[in-house]
């Protein structure tokens, strides 16, 4: 189901490696496995059918250059397109001149208004901003209630007011006057699109209070619907931007794709976790990637930075390359990959990942045997696993109670990866003597695997690299 | 050197190399003969996805009185206020004289956009187009009919009773429901309550969701107005107690059935899965026996349902699916997937606010009304 589009293409172009210039026919298949993917993440049929037709007219005549493969180019301009999708123009919150800034939240039952009103009362006070809440949800059991739970955690005060959605929403503006405050956040019921009633009840809310922004919240999840319902609430309260709730998830969100290309609304914000501080202003160009399912390289990135310390995290990796990475080294390592959260989530988001290990479904627990053999090495073991001998292994294998095969396949594995990463680190050591460009080329075969085009302000690495290096491990998309 | 790339390598190699050596591990514990496929730590050749050549059978076209075309069954009252319906797509395709290329696009565009999956969808079409091709079907509303049948076959011969089962004396039916965040698990549960309590059985609710901000105020609710007990927590209690504590509760009072609320949780939070699976751990122990695991799915999920029956199912051995809010505009599709791929049977849905709303589900009648105008 997450099958990475660029494995996927790998197929094709095997084929047609070497014609130099892509076919129409060549272009249908291609376009075929790019509509598959849109579908499979969500995308709405309608607006696959204009993605693609897009994609064609640029596809068509792409000729293999010595920097980009045809692959890579399909790649590029795919991900280009759905980033001007997603992308154009991002919201910039501007503050009503008398305050407060009104905003309204929508949606369907459970896309999350509640939980992210709270979290943009939250944003709204970390840019300096003093906001009110108001909960017009008299609907839902105990909604205001979990509303009110929420502002005492992030210090926002709550209003609330039994009468009836919309008489709470206006009194909650007099209050927001009262108290001085300059956001007002109207948390609302949710309600189904087709529901008349509902939709002119919070027709009239809107209509009293006139907000400033009115935000539609959709669930990362959502499909097909995703259109009929952004359509919807379009047309009855002229929406002006998205908040995307559950995007922790590991659903591929091509509704964020749909909606934006159908009501022509920016996706403002992202919501990225249950805590009420995981929420973020929108990415596109993280999306394209993610919807493509071809992994979230710059999140990665991200986590790994807060996760690893650097300058430590430096020196191994120059060790891998120099070939001096020692089982200490890994165990080390191992340690700070764990801080980065579950390692299923990892993987989904490294691109080119292979097949055999993203279906492996590993839980973190899977590795403790692995741990537990490195430590029951001694320190001379793990700098040189070749010393290890008949009666090491043996010793091995009992203070770590795994069997002497496993200890094998260890030692074996890291030896070859050792003899790999020197290559590599060699490869590019004697191409003038720089390090920095090898290991940028070895990149540049993830990047173009990944994301190309992505690299921007980046490492440029990260880019469309110069193929050919390709990262071990990865294979280059070709 | 660029600290990204470092680190990226880094972290690459650390995850290959590590989860290399477990896979390995598996395969070789997994069964003799079995090859390994990853035999280097560092895969340099790419695994090329290979489409798998099926052999695809000889379409074997089952002998199948193809009756005079009947219009389809109305769909009984509560289906028939749903907007289910892909009228506007189908009536497309009944308007034209004969089955052409584009009856074929509208097809899927039907389908797909009734979030079935492009999977699901390719099968169901590759069937129709060879029983077309054999000149069984010739028409477009046989077509229809056909495509009808199909589907409603697909979802046929599933148990879908609710599960109370008959237990050794002291032990107790538990229900426990699980799911994502917000696709209306305590609500079916309140619903699920006020139905089992008119069938006259006794019943605690317990707020196992101790999680979201006044989830056990909902609940408590909900047990008001079916006259139901409610055991709950504290907030950010360990759910498994609170469940414990409410069968607890229940056998001392000798009551019936206990429903376990739980948190919402995304499928690939490990931690909060692991959370999950001690729940339905504890939730067995006697007095208690669970009888009933129902996964609540939103009827606007899209090709996700998927993901979240196989991950649900994995940790709390889901038995049954609800399918919430089918009365807005979505379509809820993916059930044709979870059903066919996971074997998961979809019990119940809602199709509506009222605790009446929540009424078995039918394949014929959800078929019919996706078909029916």
């Amino acid at each position: 189901m997450f099958d990475n589009l660029s494995n996927r293409f790998d197929g094709i172009f095997k084929s047609i490696r070497g014609k130099g210039r892509l076919t129409e026919a060549d272009v249908d298949e291609v376009l075929k496995e790019i509509r598959t993917a849109l579908l499979e993440a969500d995308v709405n049929v309608s607006v696959v059918r204009n993605v693609v037709a897009r994609i064609r007219e640029g596809a068509i005549g792409i000729e293999s250059s010595k920097a980009l493969d045809p692959s890579q180019q399909v790649i590029k301009l795919v991900n280009q397109e759905l980033t001007n999708i997603l992308g154009g123009e991002t919201l910039k919150i501007t503050y009503a001149s008398r305050p407060p800034t009104v905003v309204l939240m929508a949606g369907l039952q459970g896309s999350g208004k509640t939980t992210n009103s709270a979290k943009l009362a939250k944003w709204f006070k970390s840019q300096g901003r003093h906001p009110l809440l108001v909960g017009a949800d008299l609907q839902r059991p105990a909604a205001v209630e979990q509303l009110r739970t929420l502002g005492r955690q992030i210090d926002v005060p709550v209003f609330s007011d039994p009468s009836d959605p919309v008489t709470t929403a206006v009194r909650g503006l007099a209050e927001a006057h009262r108290l001085g405050k300059d956001v007002l956040i109207v948390d609302t019921a949710g309600r189904l699109s087709i529901d008349d009633e509902m939709m002119a009840q919070i027709r009239q809310i809107s209509d009293q209070i006139t907000p400033n922004y009115t935000f539609l919240v959709i669930d990362a999840m959502t499909g097909q619907d995703a259109v009929s319902v952004a359509e919807a609430f379009h047309s009855t309260l002229q929406i002006d931007g998205v908040i995307l709730s559950k995007l922790d998830g590991d659903a591929r969100g091509g509704a964020a794709l749909s909606v934006k290309e159908v009501i022509g609304r920016p996706i403002a914000f992202a919501s990225t976790g249950e805590k009420l501080d995981a929420f973020e202003q929108f990415h596109p160009d993280r999306m394209a990637g993610r919807i493509l399912g071809m992994g979230d390289m710059l999140t990665l990135i991200e986590q790994a930075e807060q996760a690893f310390e650097k300058d430590a995290a430096e020196e191994a990796a120059a060790k891998l390359l120099d070939g001096d990475f020692t089982l200490d080294d890994f165990l080390e390592q191992m340690q700070s990959l764990k801080k980065m959260g579950p390692l299923g989530g990892l993987m989904g988001m490294m691109p080119g990942m292979p097949k055999e290990l993203k279906n492996a479904k590993i839980g973190d627990d899977e590795l403790k045997p692995v741990e537990a053999i490195i430590r029951s090495m001694t320190k001379e073991e793990r700098r040189k696993p070749e010393i290890i001998n008949g009666s090491r292994r043996q010793r091995i294998a009992t203070g770590s109670g795994r069997s002497i095969a496993e200890v094998n396949r260890l030692v074996k594995q890291f030896g070859e990866m050792q003899k790999m990463m020197k290559r590599m680190g060699g490869m590019t050591t004697g191409k003038k003597g720089k390090r920095k460009m090898s290991s940028m080329a070895g990149l540049g075969g993830l990047g173009a695997a990944g994301l190309p085009g992505q690299g921007g302000g980046f490492g440029d690495g990260l880019g469309g690299g110069a193929p050919g290096g390709g990262f071990p491990g990865f294979p280059p998309s070709r | 050197m660029n600290t990204q790339s470092l680190l990226l390598i880094l972290l690459v190699v650390t995850v290959v190399f590590g989860l290399g050596v477990v896979v390995l591990n598996r395969r070789s514990s997994g069964g003799a003969g079995v090859k390994p496929v990853i035999s280097e730590p560092v895969v340099v050749e790419t695994p090329v996805v290979k489409a798998e050549v099926v052999e695809a059978p000889e379409v074997e076209t089952p002998v199948v009185e193809v009756p005079v075309v009947e219009a389809p069954v109305p769909p009984k009252s509560r289906w028939g206020k749903t907007a289910l319906s892909l009228a506007g797509v189908f009536g497309g395709v009944r308007a034209r004289g004969g089955i052409t290329n584009e009856t074929w696009d509208d097809l899927e565009e039907a389908l797909l956009k009734a979030d079935v999956g492009i999977g699901v969808t390719d099968e169901l079409l590759n069937s129709l187009r060879g029983r077309v091709k054999a000149k069984e079907i010739t028409t477009p509303d046989e077509l229809l009919l056909a495509l009808q049948r199909e589907m409603t076959s697909r979802l046929e011969g599933a148990d879908r009773e609710l599960n109370f089962a008959q237990l050794d004396e002291g032990r107790i039916n538990v229900w426990l429901f699980v799911g994502v965040n917000g696709v209306g698990k305590t609500t079916t549960i309140g619903k699920v309550s006020a139905q089992q309590a008119q069938l006259g059985r006794s019943l605690v609710l317990a707020a196992g969701d101790t999680f979201r901000a006044a989830a056990a105020e909902q609940l408590g609710t909900w047990a008001e107005r079916s006259g139901a007990e409610l055991v709950r927590g504290a907030e950010g209690g360990d759910p498994s107690s609170v469940i414990f504590d409410g069968i607890q509760r229940a056998a001392a009072k000798g009551f019936d059935l206990v429903l376990g609320d739980t948190a919402g949780r995304l499928q690939n939070k490990s931690n909060l899965m692991d959370e999950l699976r001690k729940v339905r751990r504890i939730a067995d122990r006697e007095p208690g026996q669970v009888t009933e695991v129902l996964l609540v799915i939103d009827a606007t999920t899209g090709q996700n349902g998927l993901s979240q029956a196989r991950e649900f199912t994995d940790a709390a051995g889901v038995t049954g699916v609800v399918l919430t809010k089918l009365d807005g505009s979505a379509k809820g599709g993916i059930v044709f997937a979870i059903e066919t791929e996971m074997g998961i049977p979809i019990k119940l849905v809602g199709l509506g606010e009222t605790i009446g709303d929540l009424v078995a589900f039918d394949p014929d009648e959800y078929v019919s009304a996706l078909f029916i105008g």
